[in-house]
Parts: structure tokens; C-alpha cells; sequence
């Protein structure tokens, strides 16, 4: 039985929707709101923002870390996402039963993982039986050192305690580490969390390697549109590393090291780059002290200088044709500035007038009139929106159709938006989603911590979350026409699609059992 | 604003599932100190969760009010029992339909068009939806739109005008969806796993097929839609309303119907899977996965917070014994865990999964087996049942910490007969549970040799074939779709 799910909404919010609602009073409605939130910028440049929410004894936070997979050095692809499972291993105080001695075994792995890559990469004159006696020998390296090893403890101390939807993701733009306790557990948390950004350790790094190698598999290798999506990407950039697989090529993740990972860290993970916001049943007056105190031990530092690399503008549309034994798909994309983009909210707006609900322009041509497809959306940022990316769209056909009928039902649409306004019933409703959908985000603790500590990275102050409206209402008619003229271009798009192919002559496969 | 995924892809994640909760088998080494012991853990603030209002109507109906005055929204829902475990066989695919076309039709007054139309501009929706053992409306708006969307949302529930076009757009769906089944490995492998255990016909797991969803006509839907309504309807609101008021109104909606109809008992069997070894080769892909299953329990069953415990210890988190075993220290899996799946109303599978590159699929499988017997086999410790009790009683808390939740659970137990006092009696008896008792589930409950094994993956890669697991000859399940219709026998042809 599944019926309804009810957003879960929390104190004080009402207070907000007065201000959403565009009440004359709106400051003043921003203000109460402010009152329930605190930040505090750490000596080390760590920022903290604390909302109270006291209708039950639990919190939900959210480390905000501003480094992603885009960071990751060439050749090292994949890289953020290994740190972030090694920062699930422990410390130099949780999860081994003696660091001193596990430290020692630990710089032994990295010496024999050198000699082994060192060997493995000769172009010229590998010697492979030395190439065997040094996989041996990093192989009983790791088991010297596993030795030392508690497994999870970190993990497992955590959840003894309460701890729900523990988890942690790495995107291209950046790295979130999130749960949610009981609020006794705070002090606990705060333990916690704070020792793992701080003082990590290179702890089964190689091992953990292969799981995120099964990650791959699992989500790409082994998935149509993890593939195709890939494939659109990489064929979409050609200098930036969202061109990238963020998961990782499969020869990059390989060979990262655990000393690439700990530079990782030393380089990213220091106070000026990171926002933690915790949402619930917290007294700033009380706790704040203890925080400060716990989070002041992470390596206090400034934003790592940001990366060079901008993507020269695309001058020849491109495409990438699967055959695959697979239904049929289709994708495209077209650059498009990043958010800080003065039109940021006018791609919002194209991408809800397109996508947004039955109502939408994609589903009523494609699904409901045409019946060409099962589905069509435009979005407006993939894969990421810290850097320019793309505005891209997809459809999945109906059976009997194809990839190419896609292609064509969606650039009618695009020449639609170019050639004349949007209804002012599609402008207003865009608007009125836009405030409800925000205040439905924003919903439960967890969603909220999420929301706070993003905007407070992205814009450094959590208020944009609530003025980015004032940026949605500016939107006009003649923005989307004048935006949609720009990006919507031929010589600026990538399309990639599935195309099946016929199942080999019956008897190749006879389905037995292998 | 982030915009959405269509696939989610952009994000990688520490783990697949949301796991339960989590055991440490053997940490039984000694540490230098832990200091995390040091820290106070003060008593937690008092929590009284606020229950919804529980109102019966003469006729059976049942009524559930949660007030929470946060903010200015309003939701409802009506819960109708009868879902696609209750379909026609020759029809199957039936309740998807019906749940689809009820609100895309709309009604005489408002077809389902204008109905999106009017909704979307107030950023209020109406929605149907159709599930195994229910159908259900549900609705929501800001509270000064309220009425007029609850009249709506009501004319719909009693008076749809089910259109024959927006049937056919369903149905065209729904083909998609099955001519589509076979690309995704992970459905693959649910779907069929699930049909070893209850049979390949039974309500719980059949399919959908292009000619069972051509089947069902347009009368199908109002008949099934004037017999379903007869049933005990849950009606839930929550949210910033006035209690005297909402009641009177839906007093007026709902009194005037006569009573409701029982629901008939069911007489399903459930027997559980004919063990061995099953394969679906599937070429492009480089990952097998594996689930071995078998038959389980339900809630009502005395022994399911032994059995809770018990998952814990097995596969429920980051440090049960399948996780620590085959992904910390064996790194053959991203995806690893499983247990005893909690159903209210029927058994439930016993599952476990793993998913493994292919030349480690004879491996990965071998150690997942083994620790499913080692539950019979290797003792169960203190430590271990300490910890899975805490990671359970410790987290306890949000099943029920957001009002919504709580309404929530009233309205599942009201719906399957279970007792309001439920939650506070499973964890009475979670704190309960000993080591004996594990071992006693265990015994009674894990039977290695009555499990079924099945690998979706890449034939030829797999090396040593499945026949060196020692289980028998694999048997290959055929999962060719059935395509019996002229224009959806061109889907995926070549172009």
C-alpha cells in the first residue's frame, strides 16, 4: 500500500509563505525566519548555519564540501568520489585497533602499490614476472594492514546511535556527507564528523577501489542510458571536465592512489571550502560553543583556487549513434552559462514551461497529441550548474517509434520558443510553481539542511534560497524568447541516441547456461 | 535551482539502498580507547507524537484528521482497497490502467485536461494511483484554494467519465513499459526472483503482457471502478485546517454512502521456490546480479522482531556480516545486503542480492551463501545482537517523528486490520529479543537448501560457469517478450 506521500512540513515555515506569498511585509516575514537561523564562520574558515526546528528531538545535517569530481586532476578521474567512500573508513582513532602501528603497515601498501604501477606502466621492457612478484607483494602489504582494521566502526558507531539515512554523495560540482539522530546525539555527531574531515587516514583505499569499480558497472557499464549519457557528455565538452565520466574511467579509477586521494583532501578539504547546516531540535546558545569547539580541528585554509579550464564555444553540432540490442532513446544538449548567469532563472523558466506536469509543452506534443513518445523533458542544467553546462533534453519513445521522430518533435517545440512568446498563463504558472515547489523542498529537516548549506556555498549567504524569487518574478516573455534564440542553435548542440539493433541469428544464443 | 535528472546518474553514492541498520560481527580486538565513549549522551527531550483524530462513520468508512498549522497547505487522500492482486488474469495490467485514466479522464464537468490546466496554475495537484492491494485519490493545494480543489478531487472520486482516449494514451504507457522491461537489468532480476517465489502466476508477481493490456476496455475501468468503491474507504487530511469544519465536510461526503463492503478473505499459497540454480543471459552488461530467495513472513508473525534483529546481523547495514564480508573485505560488491522482507498481509520473500562482476559471480555467490547458512552455523554474538537492537531502538524514532509520518502509519495499520498500539508493541518486543531467540529464527527460518538462486548476466563472461556453485544443472528462464500485435511487434525492429 502506497497512496501519498505528504511532504514532511516543519515549524515556522508559515512565517515564509507570507513572504512567498509577495505580502507588502515580506522583510519583516525574511526576518522572523532569520531569526531561527544562526551562522558562524570557524577561525578555520569553516562555515556553520543552524536552523531550529523543535517539533521532535532529532536533527538532520548536511556537510557541504565544495569539490566535486570536476576537481579531479587529469588522469585521475573519479577521484572526489574515492575520497568521499574513504571518508566512511575511521580515523586515526576510530576503526583500528592500533593506529601507530597501522600507520607504519599503511605507508607499506603505498610503497608496494608504487613498485607495482611503477612496473605495470613500462611501456618498454615490463618484466612480467617481477610484474606478478610485486602484485604479491602489495597484495600481503594490504594484509599486514588489515591487520589493524575494525571494519566500519565508523559507520557502525554511527547507526548504533541512531543515526538515519546515513549516506553520502559525490556530483561533478561538489561532495555531500548526511544524517540524520536523535538529538542527545549531537555532541556524538559533532565527534564525528568533525574527526573524519579532519583526520582521515588512507585506510583500505585499495579494496574500496574495486567497490567503486563494481559502483561503475552497476550504474554505467550495465545501464542503456548510464551509457548513453556518458557517451553525450564526453562528446559534448571537449576542454571541460564535465566531459569527464565523474564516476571515472575505468583505467583512472584503477590506478588512483591512496596518496592521490589523502592530496585530494589536504588540497579540498579545508575550512574555507566547506558548509556544514544542521536543521532541528539544536540551541544555537548551547551548542554552538561545543561545535566550534569540535569543528575548529578541521586544517583551517581558503578556497583552493578555482580551475582555468573554460569550455571554448561549440562551432559544429555533433551526435553519437548507439546501435545497441536495447529500446530506443534520445537525448541532446546546448551550453549554457553556469548559474551565476544573470539569465539563470530565465533557463529555469524554459525548463518548466517545457517539462513541468501534464501541462507541459513536451508531454502535450509528444505524449498526449502526437503519441510519439512515453515521456519528453528539457532541463535546464546537466550535469552540473556550477560551470557552464547544458541545457539538455530526452525523450523515450513509444514502441514503434524512433530516436529520429524525437529529434524533430523537439525542435518544432524549440522553434516554437524562438519564434513566439510563451502565453502569460505559462509565464505566471511557472511562477507560482516555482514558490510553492521551493516551500515544498524545503520541507523536512533533511531537505532544509541540504537547501541551506548549498545556497550558503553557492551564493555565501542562505538568503538567496528565499530572494531567488525576487530573480524568477524579473522573468519575461521577451528574456525566454531572446534566451532560447541564443542557445537553441544548431552549431551549439550534441544529440546522442539509442538505436536498436536486430538480436543476433537465432542459435548464437540458445540461453544455456554458461 | 538544480533541475532534476531524468535517471538521477549525476550523483554517486556510498551505498545503493537505504539500508535498515547495522551489527559489527567481530570487533572483538582490542582497541587502544574509544573515545566516542567519553561523550555525555544526556537524556533526550520528551516527545509526545500527536495523533490524528479517528473518526468511523456509521457505514465502516474511516476518518483520519492530523492537524499541523506550519503551513497554509491542505492534503487528502482516500484509500480504496482493491488493486492488481484482485485483477482478472486475462486482464492483467487492469488496475494500472484504471488508476491512470481515472484522473486524465476527469469527469462530465471538468475533463482531465482542463482539470491539469486549472491545478498547475495554483500549484495544486490531483492525482490517482494504483498499487498492489489499493487504489487511492490524492490531492493537495494551498488552504485558500482548498475547497474548490476538494470539490474537485471528490467529483472525480465519485463521478469520473472515463474516455476511451485517454485509455489508449494508458495503454501506450504501459506497452512502453513492457516492451522496455528487458533493458534494465536490476528489473530484470526483481521481477523474476520475485516470480520464483510466488510462481510466475501468481497475483503478487504476474505481469502486465501487450495482449492482457489490450484486453481491458473502457467498461472495464467504471466496473471496476463502481465494485472497488464499495469498499472500507481510509480518508486522511492533514494539514492547516480547522477540525470542526474539515469533519462536517467530510461527514457530508462520505455519511450518505451505505456500508461498505468487506473485503473477501484471500486464499492464496504460497509455496515457496523449487530450489537450484536460474540464469537469464543478458549480453550487454558486465555485472551479474545475483538474488537468492526464498519464502518469508509477515508482521503478524510472533517471531518477526526476532526476525528484524536477525536481518540486521545479516545484511541491514554497513557492518552486517554480508556487507563487511563481501564488500569491505572481499571488494566484490557495491550492492550487497538483504534479509527477511516485513509484509503486512502475506508472506513476504526472504531476499538477498549481490552484485558482482562477472568472473566473480561463482565467488561473490559462494560467500553470499555462505553467511546465510553461517546464521545456523557461526553463534550469534552479544555484541552483534547488542548492536542491532541499538541500531534499530536508536533510530526508532523516525518512523514517527514528523506528524505526517504519523498519519501515515494510522492510516496502513487501519487499512490492514493491524492495532493502533502496533509500533509500540513491535518495539516492546524488538527490546526483547535475546540471543536465543536468534537463534531460534534462525533455526526455524533459514533453510539454505530450500533457496533458489538467480543470476541475470553476461553468459560467456561468466568464468567458472554457474555449474561449479555445485547446485545443479542452472535452469535459463526465457524472458522473450510476448509481442502479439501487428504495430507493437515493430517496436524495437531495426529501422
Amino acid at each position: 500500500m502506497r497512496h501519498r506521500s505528504v511532504p514532511g512540513i516543519s515549524t515556522g515555515l508559515w512565517l515564509l509563505v507570507l513572504l512567498l506569498a509577495g505580502a507588502a511585509a515580506s522583510a519583516q516575514d525574511l526576518q522572523s525566519f532569520e531569526k531561527r537561523i544562526t551562522v558562524k564562520v570557524l577561525p578555520n574558515g569553516l562555515t556553520l548555519v543552524i536552523c531550529e526546528r523543535h517539533d521532535a528531538p532529532v536533527f538532520s545535517y548536511t556537510t557541504f564540501v565544495d569539490a566535486g569530481d570536476v576537481n579531479d586532476p587529469s588522469g585521475e578521474s573519479g577521484l572526489a568520489h574515492m575520497f568521499e567512500h574513504l571518508a566512511f573508513k575511521g580515523t586515526s582513532q576510530i576503526g583500528t585497533t592500533d593506529y601507530t602501528q597501522e600507520k607504519i603497515a599503511l605507508a607499506k601498501v603505498e610503497a608496494a602499490n608504487d613498485a607495482y604501477e611503477a612496473e605495470y606502466l613500462k611501456q618498454v621492457g615490463r618484466d612480467e614476472k617481477k610484474l606478478v612478484q610485486l602484485h604479491q607483494a602489495f597484495l600481503d602489504a594490504q594484509a599486514e594492514a588489515e591487520k589493524y582494521v575494525i571494519p566500519n566502526q565508523f559507520t557502525e558507531v554511527a547507526e548504533a546511535n541512531g543515526a538515519d539515512n546515513l549516506n553520502a554523495g559525490t556530483g561533478l560540482d561538489d561532495t555531500q556527507y548526511y544524517w540524520s539522530m536523535p538529538e542527545n546525539r549531537l555532541e556524538l555527531w559533532a565527534w564525528m564528523e568533525s574527526s573524519r574531515l579532519a583526520d582521515v587516514v588512507p585506510r583500505e583505499f585499495y579494496k574500496e577501489r574495486d567497490v567503486v569499480m563494481e559502483e561503475r558497472r552497476m550504474r554505467v557499464d550495465s545501464d542503456p542510458t548510464g551509457r548513453l549519457e556518458e557517451q553525450l557528455l564526453a562528446t559534448a565538452y571537449v576542454a571541460h571536465n564535465y566531459g569527464r565520466s565523474d564516476i571515472g574511467w575505468p583505467s583512472e579509477v584503477n590506478q588512483i592512489t591512496a596518496t592521490e586521494a589523502m592530496a585530494f583532501h589536504s588540497k579540498f578539504y579545508v575550512g574555507g571550502n566547506i558548509v556544514i547546516a544542521i536543521v532541528g531540535d539544536v540551541d544555537p546558545k548551547t551548542d554552538l560553543p561545543m561545535l566550534e569547539k569540535y569543528f575548529s580541528r578541521v586544517p583551517a585554509g581558503p578556497k583552493p583556487e578555482d580551475m582555468t579550464t573554460v569550455e571554448p564555444p561549440q562551432f559544429a553540432e555533433k551526435s553519437v549513434i548507439i546501435r545497441d540490442q536495447t529500446q530506443p532513446f534520445y537525448m541532446e544538449g546546448y551550453h549554457r552559462p553556469s548559474y551565476h548567469d544573470p539569465d539563470d532563472a530565465v533557463y529555469d523558466a524554459i525548463s518548466d514551461i517545457f517539462s513541468n506536469g501534464r501541462v507541459s509543452r513536451l508531454y502535450r506534443s509528444l505524449v498526449e497529441q502526437q503519441q510519439i513518445a512515453a515521456d519528453a523533458l528539457g532541463y535546464s542544467q546537466f550535469p552540473g550548474e556550477k560551470y557552464p553546462s547544458l541545457f539538455a533534453f530526452y525523450a523515450e519513445p513509444l514502441p514503434g517509434h524512433t530516436p529520429a521522430e524525437m529529434r524533430l518533435a523537439i525542435h518544432k517545440e524549440i522553434d516554437k520558443l524562438k519564434a513566439a512568446d510563451v502565453t502569460d498563463a505559462e509565464l505566471q504558472m511557472y511562477k507560482t510553481r516555482a514558490r510553492a515547489d521551493l516551500l515544498r523542498g524545503l520541507a523536512d529537516n533533511q531537505g532544509l539542511a541540504d537547501s541551506l548549506a548549498e545556497y550558503q556555498t553557492r551564493y555565501g549567504d542562505w538568503r538567496q534560497l528565499f530572494l531567488q524569487l525576487n530573480e524568477i518574478d524579473k522573468v519575461t516573455k521577451a528574456d525566454i524568447r531572446r534566451v532560447a534564440n541564443r542557445i537553441f542553435v544548431p552549431s551549439n548542440r550534441t544529440s546522442a541516441e539509442i538505436d536498436t539493433e536486430a538480436p543476433p541469428p537465432a542459435g548464437k544464443s540458445d540461453g544455456g547456461a554458461p | 535551482m538544480r533541475a532534476p535528472l531524468p535517471s538521477s546518474k549525476s550523483r554517486y553514492l556510498l551505498a545503493a539502498g537505504i539500508f535498515a541498520f547495522l551489527v559489527l560481527p567481530h570487533s572483538s580486538v582490542a582497541q587502544q580507547s574509544k573515545p566516542w565513549e567519553q561523550i555525555p549522551i544526556p537524556p533526550l527531550h520528551p516527545f509526545h507524537p500527536q495523533q490524528p483524530k479517528r473518526i468511523e462513520l456509521k457505514n465502516g468508512i474511516v476518518i483520519f484528521l492530523q492537524e499541523d498549522h506550519e503551513l497554509p497547505f491542505i492534503y487528502g487522500s482516500v484509500l480504496v482497497p482493491g488493486g492488481s492482486e484482485d485483477e482478472d488474469p486475462a486482464k492483467v495490467g487492469l488496475a494500472g490502467l484504471y488508476s491512470q485514466a481515472w484522473r486524465t479522464s476527469g469527469t462530465a464537468t471538468m475533463d482531465g485536461d482542463a482539470m491539469d490546466d486549472l491545478l498547475e496554475s495554483k500549484a495544486a495537484h490531483i492525482e490517482t494511483n494504483g498499487d498492489e492491494d489499493s487504489t487511492s485519490i490524492s490531492w493537495d493545494s494551498l488552504k485558500g484554494d482548498a475547497d474548490q480543489v476538494f470539490s474537485l478531487a471528490i467529483d472525480l472520486f465519485f463521478h469520473p467519465k472515463f474516455s476511451a482516449e485517454k485509455l489508449e494514451l494508458a495503454k501506450q504507457q504501459d506497452a512502453t513499459a513492457i516492451v522496455r522491461r528487458n533493458d534494465d537489468e536490476d528489473a530484470i532480476a526483481g521481477r523474476e526472483s520475485a516470480k520464483l517465489v510466488y510462481g510466475a502466476n501468481s497475483p503478487y508477481t504476474r505481469q502486465p503482457e501487450l495482449v492482457t493490456i489490450g484486453a481491458v476496455t473502457l467498461s472495464d475501468l467504471g466496473a471496476w471502478h463502481d465494485r472497488t468503491l464499495k469498499g472500507k474507504l481510509i480518508v486522511g487530511i492533514y494539514g492547516d485546517f480547522d477540525p470542526a469544519a474539515m469533519e462536517a465536510k467530510m461527514r457530508a461526503a462520505f455519511e450518505g454512502l451505505p456500508a461498505v463492503t468487506p473485503a473477501a478473505p484471500r486464499h492464496d499459497e504460497f509455496p515457496g521456490p523449487k530450489p537450484g540454480v536460474y540464469f537469464i543471459d543478458k549480453e550487454d552488461v558486465n555485472q551479474s546480479n545475483v538474488q537468492i530467495v526464498g519464502i518469508g513472513i509477515d508482521r503478524r508473525n510472533p517471531d518477526a522482531a526476532a526476525i528484524a534483529v536477525m536481518n540486521e546481523v545479516l545484511g541491514g547495514g554497513y557492518g552486517s556480516r554480508l556487507f563487511v564480508k563481501i564488500r569491505t573485505q572481499q571488494a566484490l560488491a557495491y550492492d550487497v545486503g538483504g534479509g527477511f522482507g516485513l509484509t503486512y498481509d502475506h508472506p513476504g520473500t526472504f531476499q538477498v542480492n549481490v552484485l558482482t562482476r562477472s568472473e566473480k559471480t561463482v565467488d561473490a555467490t559462494k560467500l553470499a551463501l555462505t553467511e546465510i547458512a553461517a546464521l545456523n552455523t557461526q553463534p550469534f554474538t552479544a555484541a552483534e545482537l547488542e548492536r542491532a537492537k541499538d541500531d534499530i531502538l536508536n533510530s526508532f524514532l523516525f518512523q514517527y517523528d514528523t506528524k505526517d509520518k504519523v498519519l501515515s502509519e494510522s492510516e496502513e495499520l487501519e487499512f490492514y486490520g493491524y492495532p493502533a498500539d502496533y509500533l509500540e508493541t513491535y518495539r516492546a518486543a524488538l527490546e526483547k529479543v535475546s540471543l536465543a531467540d536468534l537463534a531460534a529464527v534462525a533455526k526455524k527460518y533459514i533453510h539454505p537448501e530450500k533457496l533458489a538462486v538467480l543470476v541475470v548476466g553476461n553468459g560467456p563472461e561468466i568464468k567458472p560457469p554457474l555449474d561449479a556453485l555445485g547446485l545443479g544443472t542452472p535452469i535459463s528462464i526465457d524472458i522473450t517478450i510476448p509481442q502479439p500485435f501487428g504495430p507493437l511487434v515493430a517496436a524495437g525492429a531495426p529501422q
